[in-house]
């Protein structure tokens, strides 16, 4: 990078190489190459900037220029104008929807002002294909100092103190499942990375693993050393092929280097790492759900306890954390417990990534520190509800949380205030609802996911989603009545009760919360012969069998 | 602490408490081992627990026994959890009587109702459906979730199990049977959410598995998802045709468990009550299996030593069962070589009476229907068997099971508990203590000692019961002295157990000169065609004390002093292992897929 006089990053991650950032690449490096500016200008291939809305995005640094929607067309606007005359191509700067400015740094971009990126910090920063580039910006010297000046129980503490929780989903602390993990008298332990990102509209582990994937081997290295384990499985679904190729390069590159295999930095350490993968099922994000399907089972949940740390992948001590908690940990390590400790609330620490998506007008990746509040979320980063709509919910937790109205949009968000709320961190999903959405109908489509992804083990899961879709279905087809809102309540809170994993033991939340806050909507279906609250028909992705 | 099962007996004591009521119980001990201590019954669905063989279905997954767990002093942290699998620990705190655990408990049956067909009357689990009994237990008086329900066809593609995945509620015993008793793993989770239910792999027919038709997931299926096939009818038919004569045989093991269909306790021996009822019923004569048990030892007798002497293959495999047979022919073609070539029993009975007895009685036999009746159900796929017909007339032509028979009673208003007892037809009704031995595991290998030691050695054994043979292990090794030599014999019930035995012989690791075995936990007292045990295997072994009774009462305990098995040798098939025996009573076996 050094010999260079400028870097034009491009990103491909999934959502702009779906736009053609792949030949906006090429065509930048044809055209620099033609015009002789080939030694100048490096063209850098980088992860998931996070603004996907506005992708393809191109970013030219040192000028910290921020160019939006670039076509494979701008390439010689970019090259022509901005590199070789030194002028900003003002149309493909971004304008903010309620201003008529045109912005060009980065960081005065409302999407950007408020995050704060930990897990994300080198997402559209490096080439993720290049473990030099993750290296001169510190990467690896985490491990080493993990291996190397760090006793196990100092790194397990170390985790601990930082309050780092599982950003999966159920939020368990990281350093404790460490300590668990380690404590068991095993020979054989493994180290598992969830990559099995499932929920809609969330692809924060997939980002990641696209744009920073050493930093995941890099974590789970570490983990294994305090733990103790000396082999490591990555568990990520088939349909990431960009992540899974990224991940095989990285893999390569990091045996090459020796940052992977026999003693790691000279020590008597030695781990190493393969991939598993998934055919997409959402309970294998499930950690026992996800052993099983290591092992080669049907991808389905066990009781717990016995957990993964006493027994797991084929019986033997198994910690699981998931992507963004491992991307975490090279910066605690580095950084220390309390600089991280110092962001966040008082039980959740730290940063989260929020994938927004719905009614939103900053459709994207956001990373933000934990005890913002929904509004900064939405209406800052997310630049508020587009063609001035009104807000009505956002959903948090995915399918299995639930939706949060205006009047939680100051609470400052953590894993704890949004389960009193009804709700849930999830892995990261944010969906926002307008004034236009009607809310049986979303409690619908949470519900016809989960009831699709259930494994069918337990029958309140396998039986019970299916009868609570269809009584929403028969709901907002205006057949219902009275007597059936109530036993959709009671059925909501028996799955709630007695499914045998999380993945349905939280698929009645957004009924609870949908019935909880928008009770006269569930009512007005029922009772009024026009449906005045909106669409009422839904019509769903699946044959149910029955005539709406 | 009475109750509390034998494996928590060296464990911690703690104090929990359920409904009020202090318990002290060991560490580990699960709630629903607990209740009982206080008087609670839980009910359970999905729950197996037969530890004598070692299977326990711990999938908790019907959520049928959902119970409160009591946090503290804050209601809103309770939380209800399966009491199958929660284990007790100190200060443990459990409500099983709370609206909520009571409303969570019957609304998972009525959820797994609501997919469920409406067919209790015609059910052939009508009564002894664990669905149907759950649903009367938890007063479940409405379904209000009426929905899709599940539409797959049945499967009629094997001659011996019915698989009706409509009626599957998921509870995954008859895989954990399947896969870890059996080691056959044909059963499993196919389909996703509200579309799983068990079957094959990629649910292709019955008979394209290699199912072994052993019938172990019928016995433990709580509904009639797996069911026999059903062939009452044909008896009827049979029975009511002018032109048939038509002959029964009933197994050992019918007469030690078919009472309890009657109300009677388990183990009753019912052997005089039954004849009377075939002959009531209108079966032309009632022989018994028994007698093809004496025939069987005969012949394997003299296959044992013809091997011993003739340094031919050892050690021997009986072959009586044919889910065993099966197995083997599946998953181990290479050592096909290893077992007896003797027909089983009931199809050595069959041969005999459409020979021998034929020719005796002036009957054609193309008029001689057969009808066995098995504690089994994959004899019913053996008698299929093509090698097995003769004369293109199956050597058995119909098979029932016990649970068969006990309808056919009760279809045909005979009152069987006030039965006075008749005695078997003869010539091919003398039987032995041996033969009615084969019914429990051990017995085959025990009866053919007792005639194998008397002809080595020339002597006459005294004491004829082998208690080295005898156990509920699933494998069993002992060694019986016979004039100068030691007979190393194994013995292995559970496919699973014979699994280990046979990797044992195919690794040239076995030194042993016969072994036995059985697909059934425990022999065919514990067949896939007796009554229902439900879960209760004391019931099976009360079945086994009453078949050595049975031995016990026998005058004759040798089948080779079976005067009409002599008298048949005499008068037909010359020697034993001769050249008619060889052509009428063994058989062969073919190398079968692995699927």
């Amino acid at each position: 990078m050094a010999s260079t006089r400028t870097n034009i990053m491009v990103c491909c991650g999934t959502g702009c190489l779906a736009s053609e950032s792949e030949k906006v690449l090429k065509n930048l490096e044809v055209i620099a190459k033609a015009r002789g500016y080939a030694e100048e200008v490096q063209i850098i291939k980088t992860g998931c900037f996070g603004f996907c809305e506005q992708g393809p995005i191109v970013k030219v640094e040192p000028d910290n220029v921020f160019y939006v929607r670039v076509s494979p067309k701008d390439a010689k606007d970019i090259i022509d104008e901005h590199i070789i005359k030194g002028r900003k191509v003002e149309r493909l700067l971004y304008m903010e929807p309620n201003e008529n400015e045109r912005i060009k740094k980065q960081e005065d971009m409302p999407f950007y002002k408020k995050q704060l990126r930990v897990a994300l910090k080198n997402c559209g920063l490096i080439n993720p294909e290049d473990v030099y580039e993750y290296i001169a910006l510190g990467g690896y010297e985490a491990l080493g100092k993990a291996i190397t000046k760090m006793t196990r129980d100092q790194v397990i503490d170390t985790v601990k103190r930082s309050g780092l929780r599982g950003r999966g989903g159920g939020g368990f602390p990281t350093g404790l499942k460490w300590e668990i993990t380690k404590k068991q008298e095993s020979d054989v332990k493994f180290m598992i990375c969830n990559a099995d990102e499932g929920d809609p509209g969330a692809f924060m582990d997939r980002s990641i693993l696209e744009g920073d994937p050493h930093s995941v081997l890099e974590a789970m290295a570490i983990g294994a050393y305090a733990i103790g384990a000396d082999k490591g499985i990555i568990y990520i679904r088939a349909e990431y092929p960009l992540a899974i190729a990224r991940l095989n390069t990285a893999l390569k590159q990091a045996r090459e280097l020796g940052l992977l295999g026999k003693n790691i930095f000279g020590t008597d350490f030695s781990f190493d790492i393969n991939l598993k993968y998934g055919a997409g099922a959402f309970v294998c994000g499930e950690e026992t759900a996800l052993i099983n399907s290591c092992e080669g089972k049907r991808g389905e949940p066990n009781f717990k306890p016995p957990y993964p740390a006493e027994e797991g992948y084929w019986g033997h001590p198994t910690c699981v954390n998931n992507v963004e908690t491992f991307a975490n940990i090279p910066s605690i390590i580095m950084k220390g417990a309390d600089w991280f400790a110092a962001m966040g609330t008082e039980r959740s620490k730290g940063t989260k990534v929020f994938a927004l998506a719905g009614k939103i007008n900053n459709v994207g990746l956001v990373e933000v520190p934990m005890g913002i509040t929904l509004r900064e979320i939405i209406f800052d980063i997310g630049g508020g509800i587009p063609k001035g709509k009104k807000f009505k919910a956002v959903q948090t937790g995915g399918p299995s949380g639930g939706v949060i109205t205006e009047e939680g949009l100051d609470t400052p968000i953590d894993y704890d205030s949004l389960i009193e709320r009804g709700s849930m961190m999830g892995s990261g999903g944010m969906i926002v609802m307008d004034e236009d959405d009607n809310m049986v109908n979303i409690a619908k489509f949470y519900l016809e996911f989960t009831m699709d992804e259930a494994c069918g083990r337990c029958g309140p899961g396998r039986i019970g989603t299916k009868r609570l879709f269809e009584m929403l279905h028969k709901i907002s087809s205006g057949k219902a009545t009275m007597a059936d809102l109530d036993a959709l309540k009671q059925l909501a809170y028996m799955v709630k009760d007695s499914s045998l994993c999380g993945l349905c033991q939280t698929a009645p939340n957004p009924v609870i919360s949908t019935m909880k806050h928008f009770w006269d909507e569930y009512v007005a279906l029922v009772k009024d012969e026009d449906h005045p609250q909106g669409e009422g028909r839904y019509v769903p992705k699946n044959k149910i069998g029955m005539k709406s | 602490m009475a109750g509390s099962p034998e494996k928590y007996k060296d464990r911690k004591k703690i104090q929990i408490k359920i409904n009020d009521e202090d318990l002290t119980v060991p560490e580990g001990i699960t709630i629903l081992e607990s209740a009982h201590e206080v008087g609670v019954k839980i009910p359970t669905l999905c729950h197996l627990d037969l530890h004598d063989l070692q299977l326990y279905n711990k999938t908790a997954s019907c959520r049928v026994c959902m119970v409160e767990l009591v946090d503290g002093g804050n209601q809103n942290r309770n939380k209800l959890v399966p009491a199958c699998v929660t284990k007790a620990y100190e200060g443990m705190t459990i409500r099983t009587d709370t609206l909520r655990a009571i409303n969570a408990r019957r609304m998972a049956v009525e959820l797994l109702l609501s997919n469920h067909p409406n067919e209790c009357f015609t059910c052939p689990k009508n009564l002894e459906c664990e669905l149907q009994a759950l649903a009367e237990e938890l007063n479940v008086r409405e379904i209000r979730w009426e929905g899709e329900r599940m539409d797959y066809p049945k499967d009629f593609s094997s001659d011996a199990i019915v698989k009706d995945s409509n009626k599957c509620i998921y509870c995954r015993r008859c895989e954990t049977g399947c896969n870890e008793i059996q080691t056959c793993g044909i059963l499993s989770g196919i389909g996703r959410g509200f579309n799983a239910f068990v079957g094959p792999f990629a649910n292709i027919p019955m008979v394209e598995s290699s199912c072994t038709y052993c019938g172990q997931c019928v016995q433990v299926c709580p509904t009639a998802a797996l069911t026999e096939v059903y062939h009452v009818d044909k008896v009827w038919e049979a029975l009511n045709d002018p032109d048939k004569h038509v002959i029964v045989q009933t197994a050992p093991a019918i007469r030690v468990a078919l009472g309890e269909l009657f109300g009677m306790e388990a183990g009753t021996i019912v052997t005089g009550k039954m004849v009377t009822a075939l002959k009531r019923m209108g079966f032309d004569a009632v022989f018994d299996t028994d007698f093809g048990a004496d025939l069987t030892i005969m012949e394997e007798a003299s296959e044992l030593i013809y091997r011993i002497k003739n340094n031919k293959t050892l050690p021997i495999l009986t072959n009586c069962c044919p889910a065993w047979v099966k197995f083997i022919e599946h998953q181990f073609p290479e050592l096909l070589h290893v077992p007896s070539t003797c027909k089983s029993p009931h199809i050595m009975f069959g041969t005999i009476a459409k020979t021998y007895y034929a020719e005796k009685n002036g009957i054609d036999p193309d008029n001689i229907v057969v009808v066995s009746i098995m504690p089994c159900i994959a004899k019913k796929a053996e008698a299929k068997r093509p090698e097995l017909t003769k004369d293109e007339h199956n050597n058995v032509d119909i098979v029932i099971t016990t649970r068969e028979l006990g309808a056919m009673i009760k279809e045909a208003g005979i009152e069987f508990n006030s039965l006075p007892d008749s005695e078997f037809d003869r010539p091919l009704g003398e039987t032995t203590g041996a033969s009615v031995i084969f019914g429990t595991a051990g017995g085959v290998i025990e009866a053919a000692i007792r005639t194998a030691y008397e002809w080595m050695t020339g002597e006459t054994l005294e004491n004829v019961e082998f208690e080295q043979l005898r156990g509920m292990e699933g494998v069993r090794k002992a060694t019986v002295r016979i004039g100068d030599q030691d007979l190393k014999i194994g013995i292995a019930s559970g496919l699973g157990n014979a699994r280990v035995i046979l990797e044992e012989i195919r690794d040239g690791k076995a030194d042993y000169h016969a072994i036995e075995i059985m697909a059934c936990p425990g022999g065919c007292i514990g067949g896939g065609g007796q009554p229902y045990h439900h879960g209760n295997h004391e019931i099976v072994k009360k079945r086994r004390e009453a078949i050595y009774e049975e031995d016990r009462r026998k005058k004759i305990r040798k089948s080779h002093e079976n005067q009409e098995i002599l008298e048949l040798y005499r008068e037909y098939l010359g020697e034993p292992f001769g050249e008619l025996a060889h052509k009428l009573l063994h058989t062969h076996f073919e190398e079968r897929e692995r699927i």
